[in-house]
């Protein structure tokens, strides 16, 4: 398949419904065995950090999720632009089932940043350039829901939320330059694409399989919650009447 | 192992409350995602099915 071909398909939402299912399970059986595996290592068998204790533990939840959370995001952004330029279906429908998804774990990122706070700064929550921004994150997550509901007319709310996300794309790269501003609490990066990161292994590496599981456990949500979206737009059609039927949707 | 026994394993060296608030919290927050969609996709297929076979014997009563 050529790559204009393969185009041209992601506009059907017929095609992306028939050739998405066997991923769902790929990625899910993925993203329990990794997080299953890096949870378990972290808890157990993670050696305590000298100057946090016990209370690092919760990296390996807090900076996973924080992670997706922004990735997400960037996801939402990307679809945005296909919608806004080629006007592709399918994109608004990613517009709009990344949303609870990125927002739950948002909301987690911040819950968790407070409780691994308080031990750690000696408060729940701080103004600082890290904490702020993620919490602007979870305003536009909140804005993007809202301004679906808000407008009927569903080609008006595709734009205006496409428009929304572009926009916040802005918000993407304070997030990740935050901790390297003078402003801050928050500690820096744990990994980067440039250097080694600054733990032993055996303290990253459950780490890094923890991030891989929810990037896995991301692409499975977002592929069953699009097929779910696919056949409630296309509920008219014949091919969803004819997959019905057949017992097979 | 980073604990010598599990009373030290569950106080998390007097961050017990913090860490395992963090863990649960993490459970539900996975478990809540797939489960709504499933339970949202099951309930949704189960509706277009009743409707396409009501579709369907009112398109064969009308023949008949």
């Amino acid at each position: 398949m050529t790559l204009k071909t393969l185009w041209h398909r992601l506009g059907s939402p017929r095609w992306f419904y028939q050739i998405s299912r066997p991923w769902i399970y790929v990625l899910g059986i993925l993203a329990l065995v990794l997080l299953v595996t890096g949870t378990v290592w972290g808890l157990v068998f993670a050696p305590m950090d000298y100057q946090q204790h016990d209370s690092f533990r919760i990296m390996y939840v807090h900076v996973p999720a924080a992670m997706v959370a922004q990735s997400a995001y960037i996801v939402m952004g990307f679809a945005g632009v296909l919608l806004l330029v080629w006007r592709m279906k399918l994109a608004d429908m990613v517009l709009a089932t990344v949303v609870p998804f990125g927002m739950s774990m948002t909301v987690f990122a911040l819950v968790t940043g407070a409780v691994w706070g308080k031990p750690t700064w000696g408060a729940w929550w701080v103004w600082d350039a890290r904490t702020t921004s993620m919490l602007v994150l979870l305003f536009l997550y909140f804005g993007l829901y809202a301004l679906r509901q808000a407008i009927a007319r569903p080609e008006a709310a595709a734009r205006a939320c496409a428009v929304l996300a572009v926009v916040g794309m802005i918000n993407i790269p304070i997030i990740k330059y935050s901790v390297n501003f003078a402003l801050t609490l928050h500690q820096k990066a744990s990994f980067t694409l440039t250097e080694a990161p600054s733990m032993p292994p055996e303290m990253w590496l459950p780490l890094a399989l923890n991030v891989l599981g929810v990037y896995c456990l991301f692409g499975a949500n977002l592929l069953s919650r699009l097929r779910l979206e696919i056949l409630r737009r296309e509920r008219g059609t014949q091919w969803v009447r004819d997959l019905v039927l057949s017992g097979s949707a | 192992m980073s604990f010598d026994s599990f009373a030290d394993f569950i106080a998390m060296g007097g961050h017990g409350f913090y860490v395992w608030f963090s863990y649960g919290a993490s459970m539900l927050v996975v478990v809540a995602n797939v489960v709504v969609v499933r339970r949202s996709r099951l309930r949704y297929i189960r509706e277009l099915t009743d409707m396409a076979r009501r579709q369907r014997n009112a398109e064969a009563v009308s023949h008949s």
